[in-house]
């Protein structure tokens, strides 16, 4: 039976990493290295390293920071932020990451999961879905939220799944930073749109909300804040997890 | 110690030089056949597809060298789709000849479960031992597998939706479906054995 997986976030700014509410008000969460490290260390599945900055700045990943985590970390990890193309792509892989998350991008120009599928394989290819509430269901939000693009959300997620996506990583705007749980109808809704795994993102403060996300169809679930501030351990977690009956790698 | 890696073309290798680096070895690129024919250690990675993957083994025309080492049981180390290449053919990739080393057809997981298998799962032995294999928890990212053990080489075996072929070894060949450069300190330990160090 394949593990449910717990998986780190680190957002990065100028080489560190931060973390906010809702996008915005970043402060600073340590350093990138020592952070996934250490999460590594704790049972971390997976690392993601997101550079919250590089679309919105108009600029492309931040590579150094990409390779000096491969260095030290013998987990997969998955990088996002600024990819616009294939060669994009090819750059962070070759600096280490295992996998990407596209989001932008892939909004504006659809076809660029299916080239980054084809060229890299569709377990490489994570399409990162950013949601907002509206009336009815959930819109899709980019350029790191601040902009709202009228697309639904389950469509969105359908069309990615279809056209090459291996992966969705979708986070609720509403819940990001907030402490207070995920957006579970989303998840729900997600995973029982698309065949995909799916990894829920936005709102955990313990190990309750991540059974929850579990219980509603997650694969995996992404964590920040509450490791970034020290308040739990990724070990701690997954205890509370195998409590629950929920099958993760211990 | 040299390692020297087949570049299978789309292949993402940084990870598994960054592995070997760790181990202290020094990971290269075997370009040739003669390269691949004299490095003490060579590794067959594996992202990409199955079809891609034997063009760029033809296309550098070392398809021969890497069967002679795995037939000679010459340390060699095969990964996820380096692994399916072994086999003969792959309903990935149809009409595509494999290195034929082993007598089995590699095959999609089925509908019933989630395609890619993108995660951890539990890697247990089949053979009663093994040089470089023990049971534990391993990550993968794949949509096809072999599903017999191959007779001549001891398996470990994995459930996704049915029991499939996690791992072979035989003689100082060792071929995961699984990833060991990304298995946490258990893989890291695999590639140790592999590469002949203590513990």
């Amino acid at each position: 039976m394949l593990a449910n997986r717990v998986i780190p976030c680190l957002d990065i700014d100028a080489g560190r990493v931060v973390k906010g509410v809702r996008f915005s008000g970043l402060r600073d969460a340590g350093d990138p290295v020592e952070s996934a490290a250490t999460y590594e260390a704790q049972g971390a599945d997976e690392i993601v390293l997101l550079d919250v900055s590089a679309t919105p700045q108009g600029r492309a990943n931040n590579l150094d920071v990409v390779s000096s985590v491969r260095d030290v970390l013998s987990i997969p990890l998955t990088v996002g932020g600024g990819i616009k193309g294939t060669d994009d792509v090819a750059r962070l892989l070759e600096a280490g990451a295992d996998k990407v998350g596209i989001n932008t991008a892939a909004v504006e120009r659809p076809e660029l999961i299916s080239e980054v599928s084809r060229r890299f394989g569709a377990q490489c290819t994570v399409v990162a879905v950013d949601a907002a509430t509206r009336p009815g269901g959930w819109e899709v939000v980019v350029r790191s939220g601040k902009e709202r693009t009228g697309l639904d959300v389950i469509e969105w997620c359908q069309k990615a799944a279809a056209i090459g996506a291996g992966e969705l990583l979708v986070t609720s705007w509403d819940r990001d930073g907030t402490g207070e749980g995920y957006d579970l109808a989303l998840i729900s809704h997600v995973t029982a749109a698309v065949a995909v795994p799916v990894i829920a993102s936005g709102g955990a403060s313990g190990s309750p909300h991540m059974i929850q996300a579990f219980d509603a169809g997650a694969s995996a679930t992404l964590i920040a804040s509450i490791l970034h501030d020290g308040l739990t351990t990724v070990a701690s977690l997954k205890t509370g997890l195998l409590a629950a009956g929920i099958g993760v790698r211990p | 110690m040299r390692v020297a890696i087949v570049p299978t073309g789309t292949a993402n290798t940084a990870s598994v030089s960054a592995a070997f680096r760790r181990l202290g070895a020094d990971p290269t690129f075997a370009t040739d056949a003669a390269a691949v024919r004299t490095a003490e250690h060579v590794v067959l990675p594996g992202v990409g597809s199955f079809g891609s993957a034997m063009t760029e083994i033809d296309r550098h025309g070392l398809r021969d060298a890497l069967v002679e080492r795995v037939e000679a049981g010459r340390p060699t180390l095969a990964v996820c789709v380096g692994m399916q290449l072994l086999a003969t053919a792959s309903e990935e990739s149809p009409h595509v000849d494999g290195l034929s080393i082993i007598d089995q057809e590699v095959r999609r997981f089925p509908g019933t479960v989630l395609v890619p298998q993108l995660g951890w799962n539990r890697v247990t032995l089949a053979a009663t031992e093994s040089r470089f294999l023990i049971d534990g928890w391993a990550y993968f990212a794949n949509s096809f597998r072999m599903l017999e053990t191959p007779a001549g080489w001891r398996a470990a075996m994995t459930d996704h939706g049915g029991n499939f072929v996690a791992a072979v070894e035989r003689g100082n060949v060792l071929a995961c479906q699984f990833h060991p450069e990304l298995s946490g300190s258990w893989g890291s330990a695999v590639l140790a054995r592999w590469l002949g160090r203590a513990e």
